[in-house]
Formats: structure tokens, C-alpha cells, sequence
């Protein structure tokens, strides 16, 4: 059991904290060339010139680029029609297709302003390669933008991802355990044998609860440790802030966990309630996808999952060196949580038993 | 004269790496015996009844149940024997008559037996007013009853029956060895491990397992004599202490 | 067989006693296809952002308003120094702020080129890159519109066609990724507890020692989630055809059949789970800690397997969903024939086979 509540988590933090990323990158690029002129390669070369794009397959016919795309073998298509070049001295406008797989919405996005940015690029070049003089009346204007990424200059990615997975891994340990604890006693029957001893419920709660909070702080400092060593993650704020947020943390999980386990009669059961609840916990924690873009139902949702304060709370010490009074609102906020999801775990313990 | 010897063992040995469990035992046992089998907790006895239920391989040695070879035969033998766990090992979440209609199915009686022998069971066990609760909910004496009675339901040879009165009260624990002198009465051999030296009285026969091996096997009465001992518990103390 | 259909009756009682566990595993699929379709989206929408307009021209205000009308987002707070950012930064809400440069309408006109910087709290960074691109493309199309009078250059003009998903709808993504994320979990998970759970309780023993063999108490075990795990995945092929019109655009005896191949791959890695754990709470540990993640993460999900780094790439390739999701995106979005995933169906199979096999294995094993 050890090795499972311990080395599997931290195993996952080191691996797949490499997996979560949003970037568009590697997009595997086909063309169809109709014109094979100096303006349609010129284009394409572009393209390869980009280091968003990859792969670069040249298709003779439009049918098996989209054959080639029904395979999975290419994300986008350019197709440059016939007199291209000629079409484009005559008229001064010319239009090329662009197919992209869209079933991925949002890459789909990204990779369409991507396309859009080259050509508008290569349409700059056209000006001065092919303007006249005489156009040349009055000058464009621009407007340049200058990216600035703070607190993370070169969107690595792990730096985002490390404290999002160790949160969840520190949730899911403490809520499966302690959700499967108790009613494992109820299910052998050993239950029983306990509440006709003279022990306090209260004494007996804090007793199996105490070990699994212990264990939750263990996996948050190795965790804590992994993220350092090896992902060189900045650690701007204060640790102590951090610990003294997971302590309370913990709690409202190990709340959560004790009331699923009252309320089952089985370890199946338990945990399949409390695996119902993480699932959504973690899809609507902001870990992975954007809260801000939900609507403002499910946003009003996330308020009750604790989860998402956890996420918030790590990523603005750890990252931004957020300090007691920024996360003040978040910290109130979780240890109400945790008196009133305990208060309701002793309440329901006593009532079924 | 062979041919009541439901059980015959020979040297039968089982070993783990440098760990021998179970040291060349030899017994048999008589059709229609009360076969008690008893010893301390890591003696043996539940390895050595485990070989002979067939769901683990001896090491060496010979042995015979109901008639067929637990090396070769294993599965005939699981199909003329009964077998009850020390893990009370009915079905909670099924109710009474469930519970007898699945294990009489896998042992493959017909419809037709199943009904009839579910209805003689929940008779005798006067049981009708629980048929269809949940077993979940009865009293641990009446699901260790209704357990015995499961693992009788295809009138097997020879049942084993594995510590089968933990944790019940002493009445229901008389109540439970009625109905095993009941069965030996039809003709079925019992084969029983205990730890209740008091129960070891009620046997026609028992062995004592120490460290692997038997180390004393006769009728109560005899080995009382044989250890000059008031009772089955100081036999068994005289016989761990060495 | 007629032992056999009496096992399977009682598997049966078991799953229906257990209104609550029944109650999870067909309320999960709905849960989570109303979530992916309504709440989560891995677009960018209504960001707060913030802008610092050292200019406050005519021209500023207009480019404001045109970014405060789109749909990415929403403008928040109008600050005046540079000394606030770090601060809304650290409170966490807005995550992007802009600021204009001095005298913005004059240099447009005097030097023909301005500047609009894009502060962006990168602790997300995938949220401050989109961020940085959509206002890049806002801001391309308004000096587009401006310059339409001036130039007559000679230019391009992409005509996008966005194929398999045109309205660019997340759920089209998501729903795969949710059918196999549920068909997995619920299948390994179920079978490994169930198994386990007759050898916490006795019972499993009591079965081995009667005349029913031991593949036929695991086929037993194993039957009733493949039927359920159908009814799952039918729940959700409905679901988002009723609720977002997403049609199922390929076979749907094809889609059935891979369905099922991959329902079985499930079991049988469950199988495998539960002869190497003892308890009910390994099994469960090890179904949930060791698979949840690796599926959400690996398989394609909800992360682009193409973006991951190499070692990453290589190691997806030993998860079952990720072939799974192929197949189904393949099936259900871009309508292809079995022609086009034969490749993908036989690594299935393949897996399949090796976790039967393995699971045979180890179950004799443990016999020993």
C-alpha cells in the first residue's frame, strides 16, 4: 500500500507534469501548389521558415490532402490555386484555401491566427517586392506589439503545471483514503467492536483522521522537494504560508472524505462517490482549463470546490510570491469550509452509528 | 474395508522455499466420521486442509478424497465435497433464498432440486419469515446455520468445514454442532479444524497438528487416557509445550 | 452454462442492490458530458484585463472599446500606474494588463508606428500566450481598417475552412476523450473491486473450491460491465446528439464494435489489477491513482499529444485510450471507414490480448 500512496503520486508529479501543455506546436503542414511559381513557393517557404510548423508534405490533389487528414497525417492544408502569380499582378488580390482540422476547437483557433500572421507577413513582403512606385503615396501605418510575460518569462509550462498536479495528488491520496477508512472498519465489522469500547467518537475521528493529514503534509513537502530539484520550480513566496494553507486544506478533504464515508456501506461505494467528486473537483478547478471562460453558473459552481482555492492559493505564493494578506480571502474562505464540512461529518457520524 | 475410507493420506508434504508447512502427514478418515482437526494458530492444519480441498498442489506425498487423487482429480473432488470458510462467506447483498439458489447452481443442480432442496433448508432452519430479507441482515448464528446447511446442499461425501463457530455464542454454538451430528447421521463425513478444545470433545476422532506435524491422533477419550489428562485443552497444552 | 447464466444473475443482484454505486456510474457520463459541453472549454473567454493608458487619445479609446466588445475579454479595471500591476497581478483576477504609450495617436500619425505592450501574468502560461495572440489579431484587423484607404497593396487573402468541427464547439473535443475516460475507468475499476471484494469477503475462496471453473467465475464478474459499460457509452452518444447536436458521422456498427473492444481491454486490465492486489483498497488505489491521471493526461484528452515532449510522445503510445480516442474522433467526427483505423483497432487488440494473458498468468499463480 505504501508505494501506492507514496512513490505512484510523485512518480506521476515528475511525469506528467511534462504532459499538460496547451501550446500549439508541431503542426503538421500540407500543401497543394497548383501555380509552381516563384510566388506560391516563396509562400510556402514561409511557412517553412515558421517554427510552428512541421512535417511539410506536398499533395498533388485535394483529394489526398484530405485523405491524408482523415488519417490524422496533417493538421492544416494550404492550397495554392492555379495562375496564383498571374492572378495576383492582375487583380493586386488573390485568395488561397485553408483547410485545419478543427475538432480540436481551440488549436484549431491558435493555429488559424498562426496561418493569418504569415500571410499578412508575406503580404508586407509582396508590397515591397511587387508595389510600384507610384502606389507608394502615402505610408502604412502599424501598430507593434510587445508581449511581456511576467512571473514566467519563458511560458514553461512545467512551471504552471508542478503545482497544479501536487495539489491534485495531495487531494486525491488524503480524499481516498479517508473516504474508504472508515467504512472498511464498518465493512469488516470491526466498527462495532470500537463503538462499544469507552472511547470518545470525537477521540476516535481525530485518531483515524490524524495519520492521513500527516500523510498529506508528507507528500506536499517530497512534492514540494521534487518540484525544486527537479523542475527548478521558483518558490517566490512563503513556505511557511504554503503549510500553513495545506494544514487547513487538508482538513476540508479529510472532512469531505469522513461524511462520503458515513453516508456508504461499502468501500466501493465510498469511493466511487468520492471518485464522482474529484473528477469534477479537477475538471472544474482551473487546473487545466480556464476558469474566467466558464459561464457564470458554473463559475458561481467552482466557489464550492476546494480544489480550485488549493490551485489558486499554490500557484499565487509559489509563482507570485503572494503573501498572507493577497490569499487572506481564499484562506477564510477554506477554513470555513473545513469547520462546517467537519461539523457535518461529526454530526452525521454520530446519527449513524 | 477400503472403500469407507473417504479420506487417505500419505506423507503428505507441502512446502514454501525452506519453509515446510505441512511434514509428511498420514491419516484417514471413515465415511460417516466426525474428523476433528485441530492445532494452533501456523501449525498447518489450514494448508493441509487447503491441499485436500484441491485449490493448492502438495508438494509430495499421496492423498485420496472421496476416492480421487488430489493431484490428478482435483476437480472431481470439488465436485463431492462441501466446503465452509472461517470467513463467514454468504452473499450480504442477496437475500436467503439467493443465496441458496446461486451456490446450488454452481454446483449444478437443476431447477427442479434447487426448489426443493431451498424449501426443505429454509424448514428446517425455520427460516421462512427471512427467505427473501437480505442474509446481510440475520444474526451471525443463523448465517453460520444457513451456511453449514449452503455448503450441504449438493449431499457432498464429505464436508470441510474451517473453524466454522467463531465468534458465536455458546448456545448457538450447540445448536451448530447438532446440526453436524445430524449430518455425520446421514452418512456425511465432517471433517472440522477448531481451536475450541471443549468442541474437540463432541468428535469421534481427533488429530493435533504441532509445527507440521500430527503429533497425536485417536478418539478424545483415548488421548485423554494416553496423556493422563482431565481434559481435550490440557492434552493440547501437554502437546505444544513439547 | 446453466452454471454459468446463475453467476451471472448474481452479479446482477449485486450491481442492482447498490443504488448508490448504480446511481454514480450512470449519473458520472451525464455529469461530465453537461459539464464539457456547458461549463468547461479549453478556449479562451471574458478574461479580465486591465488597461493603463498613459495616452487617453481618440484613438486609444477606440482600440479599448473594440477589445472591451470581443468575446475574449472582459475589461476589469482602468489603472493609472505602473507601481498597480503587481498588485492586481497579485491578488490573482486579472491576468493581462495594457498599456498604451505616450502620445499613442501622434505617433501613429507622426512616425506611422505606436506601441501597445502586452503584460501578461504568466504563471498561466497558456492562458497569457492566447491572451497575447488574440490581441495581437485584434490589433492587426483595426490597422488593417485604418490603412484600407492608404494602401492598395497587393495582398493575400486566407479563405479558412475549419473541417470536422466548423463551429469550433469544445464538446466535439471533449466527448471522445469523455466516452473513453468513462468506459475505462469504470470498467478496470469495477471488475478489479468486484474480484477483490469476494477474496476480502471469503466468498472467492468458497467458489474455487467448488466444481465452477475459475475462468468462468471471472467471465461471470466481467459480463455484466460490458453490458453496462454499453449502456454508458450509448447514454453518451445520445446525450450529445440530443443536447449538442454532434452526429455520430461514421458506422455506428463500427462504432459499437470498437466500443466493445475497448470495454474489453478495460476488464481485463481490471482483471490483471485484481489478481495482483489482495485488498479491495489496493485495487481501488491502484484503478484510481494509477490510471485516472495517466488517461486524463496521455491519452489526448485534453492536451495535444504532438505538443509533449519526445519521451512523453513514446510513452502515450502505451496507453490503451489513446488509440481509443483516435478511433473514436475518427469515427464519430471525421466519418472514416475501418480502412483508416485498422492501424489503431489492431494495437487495441493487441493490448487486449497481452492483458488477458498476462492476467491468466498471474490468476494461476496466485492458485499456487
Amino acid at each position: 500500500m505504501l508505494p501506492i500512496i507514496f512513490v505512484l503520486p510523485l512518480l506521476q508529479l515528475v511525469i506528467l507534469s511534462n504532459a499538460a501543455t496547451f501550446e500549439v506546436q508541431h503542426i503538421k503542414f500540407g500543401f497543394i501548389d497548383n501555380d509552381h511559381s516563384v510566388s506560391s513557393r516563396a509562400l510556402i517557404e514561409k511557412f517553412q521558415a515558421s517554427t510552428y510548423f512541421d512535417v511539410f508534405t506536398n499533395f498533388p490533389s485535394n483529394s489526398q490532402a484530405s485523405k491524408a487528414m482523415l488519417k490524422g497525417e496533417i493538421d492544416v492544408v494550404l492550397d495554392i490555386p492555379q495562375f496564383f502569380e498571374r492572378d495576383l499582378q492582375k487583380e493586386k488580390q488573390n485568395h488561397v484555401g485553408v483547410t485545419i482540422n478543427a475538432i480540436d476547437g481551440a488549436a484549431a483557433g491558435v493555429e488559424n491566427v498562426y496561418i493569418t500572421q504569415i500571410i499578412q507577413n508575406y503580404n508586407q513582403h509582396l508590397k515591397v517586392d511587387l508595389q510600384q512606385i507610384s502606389d507608394q503615396k502615402t505610408q502604412a501605418i502599424r501598430i507593434e506589439t510587445i508581449p511581456l510575460f511576467w512571473y514566467n518569462e519563458t511560458l514553461n509550462y512545467k512551471t504552471f503545471m508542478v503545482p497544479g498536479i501536487l495539489v491534485l495528488l495531495v487531494s486525491m491520496i488524503t480524499l481516498f483514503l479517508s473516504g474508504m477508512n472508515i467504512v472498511r472498519e464498518k465493512e469488516i465489522g470491526t466498527l462495532e467492536q470500537i463503538n462499544v469500547t469507552p472511547i470518545k467518537k470525537s477521540q476516535f475521528i481525530i485518531g483515524k483522521l490524524f495519520p492521513f493529514w500527516v500523510i498529506g503534509m508528507g507528500l506536499l513537502t517530497v512534492g514540494l522537494l521534487l518540484a525544486k530539484v527537479i523542475f527548478d520550480v521558483p518558490m517566490l513566496g512563503s513556505l511557511v504560508l504554503m503549510y500553513a494553507y495545506t494544514s487547513i486544506y487538508i482538513l476540508v478533504i479529510l472532512g469531505i472524505g469522513l461524511f462520503i464515508s458515513n453516508f456508504t456501506d461499502t468501500q466501493q461505494q465510498a469511493m466511487f462517490i468520492a471518485w464522482f467528486f474529484v473528477v469534477i473537483f479537477i475538471l472544474m478547478s482551473g487546473l487545466f482549463t480556464p476558469i474566467e471562460s466558464m459561464p457564470p453558473w458554473a463559475q458561481l459552481v467552482t466557489e464550492f470546490n476546494p480544489i480550485k482555492y488549493y490551485v489558486e492559493v499554490m500557484r499565487m505564493v509559489m509563482l507570485k510570491g503572494s503573501g498572507f494578506l493577497d490569499i487572506l480571502p481564499l484562506l477564510i474562505k477554506t477554513l470555513l469550509y473545513a469547520i462546517v464540512m467537519n461539523g457535518l461529518a461529526v454530526w452525521s457520524y454520530k446519527k449513524t452509528t | 474395508m477400503e472403500h469407507n475410507k473417504v479420506i487417505q493420506v500419505t506423507h503428505l508434504t507441502k512446502t514454501f522455499g525452506d519453509f515446510t508447512a505441512v511434514n509428511a502427514i498420514s491419516f484417514e478418515v471413515e465415511k460417516g466420521e466426525i474428523f476433528g482437526f485441530l492445532g494452533a494458530n501456523g501449525a498447518g492444519k489450514t494448508t493441509a486442509m487447503k491441499m485436500l480441498i484441491g485449490i493448492s498442489t502438495p508438494t509430495s506425498g499421496k492423498a485420496r478424497v472421496a476416492g480421487f487423487d488430489v493431484f490428478t482429480h482435483a476437480e472431481d473432488i470439488k465436485r463431492n465435497i462441501g466446503y465452509m470458510s472461517q470467513k463467514f462467506a454468504l452473499y450480504d447483498d442477496l437475500t436467503v433464498k439467493e443465496n441458496i439458489t446461486f451456490f446450488g447452481g454452481i454446483y449444478g443442480l437443476s431447477r427442479k432440486q434447487i426448489r426443493e432442496k431451498s424449501a426443505l433448508l429454509i424448514d428446517e432452519l425455520g427460516l421462512e419469515k427471512v427467505a427473501h430479507s437480505l442474509v446481510g441482515a440475520l444474526p451471525l448464528g443463523w448465517k453460520q446455520k444457513l451456511s453449514f446447511s449452503v455448503s450441504l446442499i449438493h449431499d457432498p461425501k464429505i464436508v470441510f468445514l474451517d473453524e466454522p463457530t467463531g465468534g458465536v455464542d455458546p448456545i448457538a454454538r450447540r445448536q451448530f454442532w447438532e446440526m453436524i451430528y445430524k449430518a455425520a447421521n446421514r452418512g456425511t463425513t465432517v471433517f472440522v479444524t477448531t481451536h475450541y478444545m471443549d468442541e474437540a470433545e463432541y468428535c469421534d476422532r481427533v488429530s493435533i497438528m504441532v509445527n507440521g506435524r500430527i503429533e497425536a491422533l485417536d478418539t478424545p477419550k483415548k488421548l485423554k487416557e494416553q496423556f493422563k489428562a482431565a481434559n481435550m485443552n490440557d492434552v493440547f497444552l501437554k502437546l505444544a509445550r513439547g | 452454462m446453466k452454471r454459468f447464466r446463475g453467476f451471472i444473475q448474481k452479479e446482477f443482484y449485486h450491481i442492482f442492490r447498490d443504488k448508490r454505486s448504480l446511481f454514480i456510474l450512470f449519473g458520472m457520463p451525464i455529469a461530465q458530458i453537461l459539464l464539457f459541453g456547458f461549463a468547461i472549454t479549453n478556449e479562451i473567454n471574458n478574461v479580465d484585463i486591465a488597461i493603463l493608458d498613459h495616452s487617453k487619445d481618440a484613438t486609444t479609446e477606440e482600440i479599448i472599446n473594440k477589445i472591451g466588445a470581443s468575446k475574449y475579454f472582459s475589461i476589469q479595471q482602468i489603472i493609472e500606474k505602473e507601481a498597480d500591476i503587481e498588485t492586481i497581478f497579485k491578488k490573482g483576477k486579472v491576468k493581462a494588463v495594457l498599456t498604451f504609450e505616450k502620445d499613442f495617436s501622434k505617433n501613429l500619425i507622426k512616425e506611422h508606428k505606436a506601441t501597445v505592450q502586452i503584460i501578461a501574468d504568466a504563471t498561466d502560461p497558456n492562458t497569457a500566450n492566447t491572451i497575447s495572440n488574440f490581441v495581437n489579431a485584434i490589433l492587426q484587423k483595426y490597422q488593417n481598417e485604418l490603412n484600407k484607404e492608404v494602401t492598395i497593396a497587393y495582398q493575400i487573402v486566407p479563405e479558412t475552412r475549419m473541417v470536422y468541427n466548423p463551429e469550433l464547439k469544445s464538446v466535439y473535443m471533449f466527448v471522445p476523450g469523455v466516452m473513453t475516460i468513462i468506459l475505462m475507468l469504470v470498467s478496470a475499476m469495477m471488475t478489479s473491486i468486484s474480484i477483490t471484494r469476494e477474496k476480502e469477503l471469503g466468498t472467492m475462496e468458497i467458489l474455487l473450491v467448488s466444481p465452477i471453473k475459475p475462468f468462468q467465475v471471472i467471465l461471470g464478474k466481467v459480463f455484466p460491465y460490458i453490458f453496462l459499460s454499453i449502456i454508458n457509452a450509448i447514454v453518451i452518444v445520445l446525450l450529445s446528439l440530443f443536447i449538442f447536436d454532434m452526429q455520430v458521422q461514421g458506422s455506428l456498427f463500427l462504432l459499437g464494435l470498437e466500443s466493445v473492444l475497448f470495454i474489453v481491454s478495460s476488464l481485463a486490465l481490471g482483471i490483471l489489477i485484481s489478481t495482483i492486489s489482495a485488498s479491495q483498497q489496493t485495487a481501488m488505489m491502484i484503478s484510481l491513482m494509477g490510471l485516472m491521471l495517466p488517461v486524463i493526461l496521455l491519452s489526448g484528452f485534453i492536451f495535444p499529444i504532438s505538443s509533449m515532449p519526445l519521451p512523453l510522445q513514446i510513452i502515450s503510445n502505451i496507453i490503451p485510450a489513446k488509440w481509443f480516442i483516435i478511433i473514436l474522433k475518427g469515427i464519430m467526427l471525421k466519418g472514416v471507414g475501418i480502412q483508416f483505423i485498422w492501424k489503431e483497432t489492431l494495437i487495441l487488440f493487441g493490448m487486449t490480448v497481452f492483458f488477458i494473458g498476462l492476467s491468466i498468468k498471474k490468476y494461476k499463480i496466485r492458485l499456487e
